[in-house]
């Protein structure tokens, strides 16, 4: 793990380099193959935009270890999301894609940052709505903490303790065009 | 990616003349996601669960209601119809009164099918409510002009450099209006096709074609979109007769051999076979008139959601 770092600039402060993230999602795709014996029945769905991302490169790492390929799929959770009438504007949303049917199969879900643990439930609603997993699952690059439901995930990056207040910043390289990192911003930054 | 503004924050849709090009390109890619809702196993989302959708008809129409219900439907939404003949304003109440009276019971989306130009206008300006146009009088009818596009985009791949032809009755006709806005926008090149009476010059300051002769027409064409002749808006002096619109303007197999393989042949619907259409053409490899009432859904679904879907206070 590097070390933390803060830039003098913005006062971020680093969590992830490039090298950090790439071993972290590395000893997910580990964790997920040791807990998961049938790796034909997986589905690494990611919520966009970097979950899609992190989905495809956890997979990447599967293969790359077991030699077998890793079925992907996105799942988009914006209408299933429980804040209808409370934003001021409406990002597009995106198809899911996910390899159907999903019954027998065990699905992963890949977010970027846990947070309150809405996202993940929205996520598991749209799921339902294509079928009934045998077991889903939830994989993140960051735990934040300040979960508002019952939800715990399987697979973490790393356990960042932030304050409710403090933003978590995280770049990849193919959907930013920024290097590959994690950093944490304090309030008003 | 590029292009598309971030966010969406209209709580109205009241025509595609207020829209910009990124702004018509969200509803679309927004339609995309919508459109696989059919084809899940539970065709039914919780978008817009809790929310009250007020079909306000004041002006008789089947399929555009019938999709907007069954759009609100599968977004969870509750649903209210209301027709003319069944309401107050019948009785004498005004627009205005009746808006209140729907927001009175809390009614977050008011989707308006109206015989004047501007009703919807009037509204929104007077409601918290979001308001849709579903179609008033000769000036808009957005979303039959957004999924008209959505169909061309999903059969073509794109829109812009596209030839499309609209023929018929474009005086009268709001489909018209909101094609000739939105395809203009997204970088197609329009012409109109039909009798003078039904298709003056003065259209061409919007930046389209205007055509007396469809046969000169039909060989550059991409897409024809075909209007229904409105025998209900008809007068004498506008219309010699159908059978003189059959021979001039109507869409015969002999003519459509004039077509190139590829080019779209749509129709709003109803289609009133044998007059603007043949009959076989209208079910034939190049008609995509039903693909269009399924592209309806999809394109309401994503209009009811980005405009219901925000915060209107």
């Amino acid at each position: 793990m590097s070390k933390t770092r803060i830039t003098k600039e913005t006062g971020a402060i680093r969590i992830f380099d490039a090298e950090a993230m790439r071993r972290a999602l590395r000893r997910i795709a580990h964790e997920i193959i040791e807990r998961n014996r049938d790796l034909a029945a997986l589905i690494l769905a990611g919520i966009p935009a970097r979950g899609v991302e992190l989905a495809r490169r956890i997979a990447a790492d599967i293969e790359a270890i077991e030699k077998v390929g890793v079925a992907t799929g996105v799942i988009d959770v914006s209408m299933h999301r429980d804040d209808v009438g409370t934003r001021t504007g409406l990002p597009v949303v995106r198809a899911s894609q996910l390899p159907l049917p999903l019954e027998q199969r065990t699905v992963v879900i890949v977010d970027d940052v846990l947070f309150t643990g809405r996202t993940c439930r929205a996520a598991m609603d749209a799921l339902s709505s294509f079928g009934r997993p045998a077991c889903i699952q939830f994989a993140a690059l960051i735990d934040r903490g300040h979960r508002e439901l019952p939800i715990r995930p399987d697979f973490v990056g790393k356990n960042l303790p932030t304050a409710r207040a403090e933003r978590v910043r995280v770049r990849l390289e193919n959907i930013d065009d920024e290097p590959d990192g994690v950093w944490l911003l304090k309030p008003n930054e | 990616m590029s292009s598309q503004p971030q966010r969406w924050t209209r709580k109205d849709l009241l025509g595609l003349r207020e829209l910009s090009a990124e702004e018509i390109n969200f509803v679309l890619e927004t339609a995309d996601a919508f459109k696989q809702v059919g084809t899940r196993e539970v065709k039914k989302v919780p978008a817009l669960q809790g929310k009250t959708l007020i079909n306000l008809f004041v002006e008789p129409s089947t399929r555009t209601r019938t999709s907007f219900e069954l759009a609100a439907k599968r977004l969870s939404a509750d649903i209210v119809n209301i027709s003319a003949s069944a309401s107050s304003l019948t009785k004498g109440e005004t627009l205005k009164d009746t808006a209140r009276v729907l927001e009175a019971n809390h009614a977050d989306i008011i989707v308006l099918r109206h015989s004047s130009a501007g009703a919807p206008q009037f509204l929104a300006s007077r409601v918290g409510a979001s308001v849709i146009n579903a179609g008033d009088g000769a000036h808009e009818h957005p979303t039959q002009g957004l999924l008209d596009l959505y169909t061309i985009r999903e059969k073509r791949g794109a829109i812009a450099d596209l030839h499309v032809a609209i023929i018929g009755d474009i005086l009268f006709s709001r489909v018209a209006r909101s094609n000739i806005f939105a395809l203009l926008k997204m970088g197609a090149r329009v012409t109109l096709v039909g009798p003078s009476t039904l298709v003056p010059r003065e259209f061409e300051q919007l930046g389209v074609k205007v055509s007396h002769k469809l046969e000169e027409v039909l060989p550059t064409a991409d897409v024809v979109n075909l209007l229904r002749i409105q025998h209900e808006r008809q007068r004498k002096e506008y219309f010699p007769g159908l059978g003189e619109y059959i021979r001039f303007f109507g869409l015969t197999k002999e003519r459509a051999k004039l077509l190139k393989p590829d080019c779209l042949i749509m129709h709003p619907g109803p289609i009133n076979r044998g007059v603007e259409i043949d009959s076989e053409l209208a079910d034939g490899a190049q008609s995509v008139i039903l693909d269009q009432v399924t592209n309806g859904l999809a394109v309401r679904m994503a209009v009811l959601y980005l405009c219901g879907g925000i915060a209107t206070s």
